[in-house]
Parts: C-alpha cells; sequence; structure tokens
C-alpha cells in the first residue's frame, strides 16, 4: 500500500466525529471525582416555563456510567468507522449520522425533564434508522430500518403517553423531582397505566420479546454502527430507563415479576438462537440480546447484590461486546465474510486482532480474572437474593451463560485458532485505526477484572446510589469472593459450556430444524403490515370515492348532523327574537348577498355562478366593514378577489356544468337550507347571552403600553399570539406544497 | 391572452400593488394591514402579471420560486421568534428598540414583530402564488 492510499482515511468527515466524541469523554470523565465523591450536578435551562418544560440535565453516578461508554465507545467507534468507511461515497452522511446519534443518546441518559428525555429518545429512534438503513440501495436494509423505526416508535408513542400521565400525577416532569417523592406514582390510581406505558417503552427500544426481531434485523447496518448502537448504546436506553425509573415505580408485584418474566425469557431464548447462528454478526446479536434479557430480569428486583450486578455488567458488556463486534467488523473488512463455517487459523494473519476476540471473549465466556467473571459471579449473587424465584433465576443464568461460554468459543476461538478447516488465503492484519477500538477495550477489561475497586470507586458505587439510594451501599467487586455458591455455579457454567461448544455443529443442525418448524416472529410481523394496509386500502376505497361533489356533500351533511343534532338533544329553545336597529345600509347589504346566492343557484354558466359566489364574498367582506373591522374586511375582499381570479382561470379550461341547476338537485338544496337554518338557529342563541368581553379587554388595555400598537387584531397576530401565527403560516406553506406536488405530479399507475 | 392594453396596464399595476402591499405591512401596527393583507396584495398583483403575460413572464419578474420565497420567509418568521433568546425570554416574546428615542418623541421604534411580520408576508406571497402558478401551467 503506498503512503498516498493509506493516508487517504484522514478526512474532516471521519476525523472530526473522533474529536467531538473524545472531547466530550474527556469532559464528563473530569467530573469523575465530583461523582464518585457521591454528589450530583444539575443544569437548567427554562424552555417553555409556562408548560413546566426544562431543558435541564442531571448528571449522577447512573448518567455519567451511560455518558463516559457512549462518548468512550463512541470515540473509539467513530475512529474505526474513519478507517472502516474510508474512500465510501456518502461517508459524510454517515459520520454526520452517527455523531448526532451519540448526542441525542446522550440526551436520553443525561435529561433531568421527562418531556426533554422523550425529544431525545425519538432522536435516538429517528438516527437509528438512518444508520440501519445506510445501505438504502438494498431491499433488506430498507425493510430492516422500517421495522426498527415502526417498533421503537410506537414504544416511544407509549412512553409519551406515560410521560404525560406521570406529569398529571406528580405534578412535575422533573425526574429529580418525582424521584424526591417516594410512592408517589406506586401509590396512585394511575400506576398500572403508568407502569405498562413505559414498559412499552423500554422493552421495544431494548427489543425483550415479543419485541425483540427487529435488532437481528439491525444488523443490515454496517459494522460500526452495529457495535455503537445495537450493543453499548441505543438498546441499552431501554434499559436506562428501567434503571431511571427504577426508584419511582419498582417494588411492587407487577414490576417485579414483568421484569423477571420478561427478561428471563428473552435471556433464554436470545442464547439458545444465538448458537444457532452461523453468521457472526448475528451470533453477536442474538448475545446481546441476551444481555439485555438478563439486566431487564437484574432491575426487576431491588436488593444491593441485583442492582450491583445489573451495573457492573452492564459496563462489562460494553466493553466486550464492542470490541467483538468491531472484530467481526475487521475479519469481514479484512476476508470478505462472517461465515463461521468458512473462517479458520487466521490467528497467523492477524495477530493483533487475534489478541484482542481472545482477551474480550474471555472476559465474555466469564474467566478470571477478567471483569466478565466479577459480572458473572455477581449475576449468580443476584440471582440467588431475587424476590421471586431464586432457583430457577439461577438456573436461567447457568443455561444463558453456558451458552454464553460455547458462543464466546465459536466467535472468537474457532475463527481464529480452529484448525478445522484451511485458512483463507491472502488475509493481512488491519489498519491500525480500526485495531485501536477493540484492542483498548479488550484491554480494559482485563484491567478492571484485575483492579475492580477502580471500576467499583469510580463508577459502580454511585451508579447502585443513584438507582437504590444512599440506604444501601452497593455491594463489592471481587475476583476471589470465597468458596460460595456462585463460585460452584461458575464452575457448572464451565462444565456446561465447554460440552455445548463440542457438540456445536451437532446442537445447530437440530435447533435450525426445530426454529424452521416454529411460527417465525418476523413473518408475523409482515402479515401485520400486509394486514394494515389490505384495511387501509379497503376503507380508503370507500371513504375516498374521488368525486368532488361526494365530499363536499358529506363534509356539510357531517356539520349539519352535529348541530342539529346538539340542537335536539339539548332541547334547545329559540330565544324570542328581538329585532335590533336595522339600517338601511345593512338592508342594503343583505339584498346584495341575496341576490349573490340566488344568482350562484340558480345559473346554468359556470363563469356566472363564480361571479355570484364573488358577490356573496363581498356582501360579507361589507358586513365587517359596518361593524368596524377593517383588517378582516381588506382580508376577506383580497380572498374573494384571488378565488375568483383564480376558479376564472379554471373555469376556462373546463367542460360547461351542463343543464343541471339548483332545482333538479333537491338533496343539495335541502342540504343547504338545512345547514343555513341550523347555523343561524345556533347564532341566534349565542348571540341572545351576555358576551364575555374579558379578553376584548384585555387587549385593549394591554395592546398599547405592553405590544406598542394601536391595531389590535396586528397587535394579536404578531405579538401576543405569534406562536399559533407562525404555526398558521407553516400550515399555509405545507398546503401550497401539496397542491404544488398534486398538480405537478404524473399520476403513477396502481402498483397492484 | 394577448392584449396589449391589459399586458401595459398589468405592468403598470404590479408595482403600485407592490409598494401599496409594502405600505400595508410597514403601517399594520397601528393602522389596518399587515403580513397576510400584504402578502395577498402583493400576490394580486402577480396574478394579474401572470394573466396577462403568461406564468412564465410572471416567474422571470419575480426573480425567485415563489416555493423558496416562502421558505425564506417561515424562515425569518422563525428567527424572529428565537430573536427573544438573545434577551433572555420566552420565545416569541416581542423586542423593540427605540433608536434616537427622546422623554418626549420614541424615534424609529424597530421591532422583532416586524421582522415576524414580514416573513409572515413572504409566506403567504410565496404560498399563494406557488399554487396560482402552478394551477395556470397545468390546467
Amino acid at each position: 500500500m503506498s503512503s498516498s492510499t493509506s493516508l487517504r482515511w484522514i478526512t474532516p468527515a471521519g476525523l472530526l466525529p473522533v474529536a467531538i466524541a473524545g472531547l466530550l469523554f474527556v469532559y464528563f470523565a473530569q467530573m469523575l471525582p465530583i461523582i464518585a465523591a457521591g454528589e450530583t450536578l444539575r443544569f437548567v435551562w427554562e424552555w417553555v416555563p409556562s408548560l413546566g418544560v426544562n431543558i435541564s440535565f442531571l448528571v449522577d453516578g447512573l448518567s455519567l456510567t451511560f455518558a463516559l461508554l457512549i462518548t468512550g465507545i463512541g470515540a473509539l467507534v467513530m475512529l474505526y468507522s474513519a478507517r472502516y468507511l474510508a474512500g465510501h461515497v456518502h461517508q459524510a452522511r454517515f459520520s454526520l449520522f452517527l455523531t448526532s446519534f451519540m448526542l441525542a443518546i446522550l440526551g436520553v441518559v443525561l435529561s433531568d425533564n421527562l418531556l426533554g428525555l422523550f425529544v431525545f429518545w425519538e432522536l435516538t429512534t429517528i438516527t437509528s434508522y438512518l444508520l440501519i438503513g445506510f445501505s438504502h440501495a438494498t431491499k433488506k436494509s430498507r425493510r430492516s430500518a422500517l421495522q426498527a423505526l415502526l417498533v421503537t416508535g410506537v414504544g416511544g408513542l407509549a412512553l409519551l403517553a406515560g410521560i404525560v400521565l406521570i406529569g398529571n400525577v406528580a405534578g412535575t416532569f422533573e425526574l429529580s423531582e418525582i424521584r424526591a417523592m417516594p410512592g408517589v406514582l406506586t401509590q396512585s390510581v394511575a400506576y398500572l397505566p403508568i407502569l405498562l406505558l413505559v414498559l412499552l417503552g423500554a422493552f421495544t427500544k431494548s427489543a425483550q420479546i415479543p419485541f425483540h426481531f427487529w435488532l437481528p434485523n439491525a444488523m443490515a447496518a454496517p459494522t460500526p454502527v452495529s457495535a455503537y448502537l445495537h450493543s453499548a448504546t441505543m438498546v441499552k436506553a431501554g434499559v436506562y430507563l428501567l434503571a431511571r425509573m427504577h426508584p419511582s415505580l419498582s417494588g411492587t408485584d407487577i414490576w417485579l415479576w414483568t421484569l423477571t418474566i420478561a427478561g428471563a425469557v428473552t435471556m433464554v431464548f436470545a442464547s439458545v438462537m444465538a448458537l444457532r447462528q452461523t453468521d457472526l454478526k448475528l451470533a453477536l446479536a442474538y448475545t446481546t440480546l441476551m444481555a439485555l434479557g438478563a439486566l431487564t430480569l437484574l432491575l426487576g428486583n431491588d436488593s444491593a447484590y441485583t442492582i450491583t450486578a445489573a451495573a457492573t455488567f452492564l459496563i462489562v458488556h460494553s466493553l466486550y461486546k464492542a470490541a467483538l463486534f468491531l472484530v467481526v467488523g475487521i475479519v469481514d473488512h479484512q476476508t470478505g465474510t462472517r461465515d463461521a463455517n468458512k473462517l479458520f487459523g487466521l490467528a497467523p494473519a492477524m495477530p493483533i486482532t487475534a489478541a484482542a476476540a481472545a482477551i474480550a471473549a474471555l472476559s465474555m465466556a466469564g474467566f478470571p480474572p477478567f471483569l466478565g467473571f466479577i459480572g458473572k459471579e455477581l449475576k449468580y449473587a443476584g440471582a440467588l437474593a431475587v424476590a421471586s424465584e431464586p432457583i430457577l433465576v439461577a438456573g436461567a443464568f447457568l443455561i444463558a451463560s453456558a451458552l454464553m461460554v460455547a458462543i464466546a468459543g465459536i466467535v472468537s476461538f474457532r475463527p481464529f485458532w480452529s484448525k478445522s478447516g484451511d485458512p483463507l488465503p491472502n488475509v493481512t492484519e488491519a489498519p491500525w485505526p480500526m485495531l485501536v477500538g477493540p484492542v483498548v477495550l479488550a484491554i480494559l477489561g482485563a484491567l478492571f477484572g484485575i483492579f475492580p475497586d477502580l471500576l467499583a470507586n469510580s463508577l459502580v458505587n454511585p451508579t447502585v446510589a443513584a438507582i437504590l439510594g444512599p440506604a444501601e451501599p452497593a455491594k463489592p467487586l471481587q475476583l476471589w469472593a470465597g468458596v460460595n455458591l456462585p463460585l460452584a455455579l461458575s464452575v457448572a457454567t464451565f462444565v456446561l459450556g465447554f460440552t455445548i461448544y463440542f457438540y456445536k455443529i451437532r446442537l445447530r443442525t437440530w435447533l435450525i430444524n426445530a426454529v424452521g418448524r416454529s411460527p417465525s416472529f418476523d413473518n408475523g410481523w409482515d402479515n401485520l403490515l400486509s394486514g394494515l394496509l389490505a384495511i387501509c386500502k379497503w376503507q380508503t376505497k370507500i371513504i375516498q370515492t374521488g368525486v368532488l361533489r361526494r365530499y363536499m356533500f358529506v363534509t356539510f351533511a357531517t356539520a349539519l348532523a352535529a348541530m342539529a343534532g346538539t340542537l335536539m338533544i339539548k332541547d334547545a329553545a329559540l330565544p324570542t327574537l328581538v329585532v335590533p336597529d336595522v339600517t338601511i345600509a345593512d338592508w342594503l347589504v343583505f339584498l346584495l348577498v341575496l341576490l349573490g346566492t340566488a344568482l350562484t343557484a340558480a345559473t346554468d354558466s359556470r363563469i356566472a355562478a363564480i361571479a355570484g359566489l364573488g358577490v356573496v364574498g363581498i356582501g360579507i367582506a361589507m358586513i365587517f366593514i359596518l361593524y368596524s373591522a377593517p383588517d378582516v374586511a381588506i382580508t376577506q375582499l383580497l380572498v374573494e378577489t384571488l378565488i375568483v381570479v383564480l376558479f376564472a382561470a379554471a373555469a376556462l379550461r373546463l367542460p360547461g356544468m351542463g343543464s343541471e341547476p339548483l332545482r333538479s338537485r333537491p338533496w343539495d338544496a335541502a342540504l343547504a337550507i338545512g345547514l343555513g337554518v341550523a347555523t343561524t338557529a345556533v347564532l341566534l342563541m349565542v348571540t341572545s347571552g351576555p358576551i364575555d368581553l374579558e379578553l376584548t379587554t384585555f387587549f385593549q388595555t394591554a395592546s398599547w403600553p405592553e405590544a406598542f400598537g394601536q391595531n389590535i387584531v396586528n397587535v394579536i397576530l404578531v405579538d401576543f399570539r405569534a406562536l399559533d401565527t407562525f404555526g398558521e403560516i407553516a400550515v399555509v406553506l405545507v398546503a401550497a406544497i401539496s397542491i404544488f406536488a398534486l398538480l405537478k405530479s404524473k399520476p403513477e399507475k396502481d402498483q397492484t | 391572452m394577448n392584449s396589449v392594453i391589459l399586458i401595459a396596464g398589468a405592468r403598470l399595476q404590479v408595482v403600485l400593488l407592490l409598494v401599496f402591499s409594502a405600505y400595508m405591512l410597514l403601517r399594520s401596527h397601528n393602522a389596518p394591514g399587515g403580513g397576510f393583507i400584504g402578502g395577498l396584495i402583493a400576490a394580486t398583483g402577480f396574478v394579474v402579471y401572470a394573466i396577462a403575460c403568461g406564468t412564465k413572464d410572471a416567474r422571470a419578474a419575480l426573480r425567485f420560486d415563489p416555493a423558496n420565497i416562502a421558505g425564506v420567509g417561515l424562515g425569518i418568521a422563525l428567527f424572529a421568534g428565537f430573536m427573544a433568546l438573545f434577551w433572555g425570554d420566552a420565545l416569541f416574546t416581542g423586542q423593540w428598540l427605540f433608536i434616537g428615542a427622546t422623554e418626549t418623541d420614541k424615534g424609529i421604534p424597530l421591532s422583532s414583530v416586524l421582522v415576524f411580520d414580514i416573513g409572515v408576508y413572504l409566506v403567504v406571497l410565496g404560498a399563494v402564488l406557488s399554487i396560482v402558478f402552478a394551477l395556470e401551467e397545468t390546467v
């Protein structure tokens, strides 16, 4: 490789994200001493104070742990992808998406305001959609991206509903204030709906059964994305939410059992499915699912053992899983395949990758002295301390952990060291920017394993304190806890794991058979979507006939039914008519409108009908002038003028109306008269009561001193109600774009 | 339409209507007018011009794509709303600057509210024209 090609990856698009992530990591790292001392930091900006929406960030143990993982692994992954995607046409786009995602997920874990958290939460959904669908030319990635978007999007909506309920019950959206009121949510009547909605949000994001199917499909994304989003960060957002809401929502039977069952089922199912895969990346995807299940299960409890285990395992898993994903990416990049049946004996060609893979895999399998061993011991200790069914939970952990041992062997022992097949020819070691990530992450796993206190004091203890409060301190992290039940379980894990590894081929064949015969969630998803589309098509055929006149009839008939129905139900009686002073001017305007209406209804000519409508509009504008509303009158006049001009332009090209005046359309006539009568009745009733002048008085008195304007209408439009006006002009723009699109687009052939 | 009189008249009235629309826009805070009205008046001018001379000429006279005008207008309105943030007020709070104000005279009042109204003006102008031009060209 010449020096020019080896330096080609040094581009702003590739390296700017590395700098951003690196600087953020340093920024968060210097908060470590403060947080380790047991304090928390809070930053607040008022955003919409009248609605209680603030941009507020809280840094405590839990959020700092996540922030460090996000920025640290982020920096390594970005360096990796700068080289991995070097020269790709859309590298800049990729960097933009990945950096946006990083900032969004940082927002999720740092937000103290639930609404802020929701906004960032949705941003992660959108950026993840863009990243999964990065190779948008292939149908598979488009489908996977859409699936992830829809599944997590539905969860996001549920979460929003849950957040609104929480806000109503607690009276605040600030998480730190909600945590300060223990029992405010668990003892409220809305606890069950809140819990279900929040769990729906968390379970879809963290891919718990039955919403797990999108995660393996999301592996259609480029490998750095899988390493970053689908192992270390985004899928953990659900786990983060569970941990964050733990102080406010946990402690009830339904919390305990829902999380235990969902977590345990996901964990066992995912680890069995992982064994089935021959694609190394998919195998890793399923082990990620397993880890998410384990974390969910642990968070269901509130003993110090389980929470310490969750906090530790969270860090362990992020370290080794990101490393392994990057290793698989390297193998794919250098050999062109990820198939476990084709990769053997790569270690001599790729010694550094093989070493990083080995260390990360030993941590994943839970061998001492790696951090994974401590994580596993704590998981067993936590499992034995659960409030639900210690034996079943420990059994589930045993099965899952044993399978992890086997899969660690499949992913990182067999491709590098096994001699069962011929090594691929012409394989070289990866360039250094791609090696930094896996090597650093693997070494950290070993370092923290040998010096567990480093991790315990800085991150694990503050995290546990953030979840459980200061009352119950975290359990210690230690390599040698003496001969006890967790150690015995560890030994059993290794024995079982090695057995599974040696029978893996036979087991896999059997599994593929078994899975092939059972119904798949993925097919169910396709059926659901096509069913939904069929319903849409069916109801569109009924409602959208395409005949404009029928639309108008239905719209006005609905209005008439609503008004007349209300009047009848309320048993309304018309007020006695007090004939007001009617001036000659009023009569003239009335006559004008009447004549215009008569002309429109009676004529056979389209142009005459349009002119008649224009007369009606001008008459109404005159009423506005008579009752001193010049602004409204001017607007009405201009709009009438424009409409007549537009209609006239269109009418010149239209065929004649034919001889079908109103007298031959009795239904239309009846509807028109009925609507007129009903509207008149309603108006008479409204004006007969006393009119509340509070708003008018307010604007009359406040307009000049506060907004320096004498034209109240304008002052309301641009100052008092500027946000509403902004919404309106946005609607005007959207309407213009839609009409433009309708007019300019050619009708496509029906794709059935 | 190929009427010399209409073309000559349309050229003249487009200028008059544009000036009038600016007048209606600027005076609106104390007298009838405003961005909506101003935008509609300006749009009327160009619509008549398009009828007289054809949409091609009208588009050329407008110089910018109407959809772009509308988009820029929305941006200006949003910017006007955000100006309040620079002075630490809530979003869309009107900001005022009285240039050369004395005890008795308020000088030349400038405000974010006027900027907002200019945004409204542009959105209405651009939106109406993109609809009308598209209609004239397709139908």
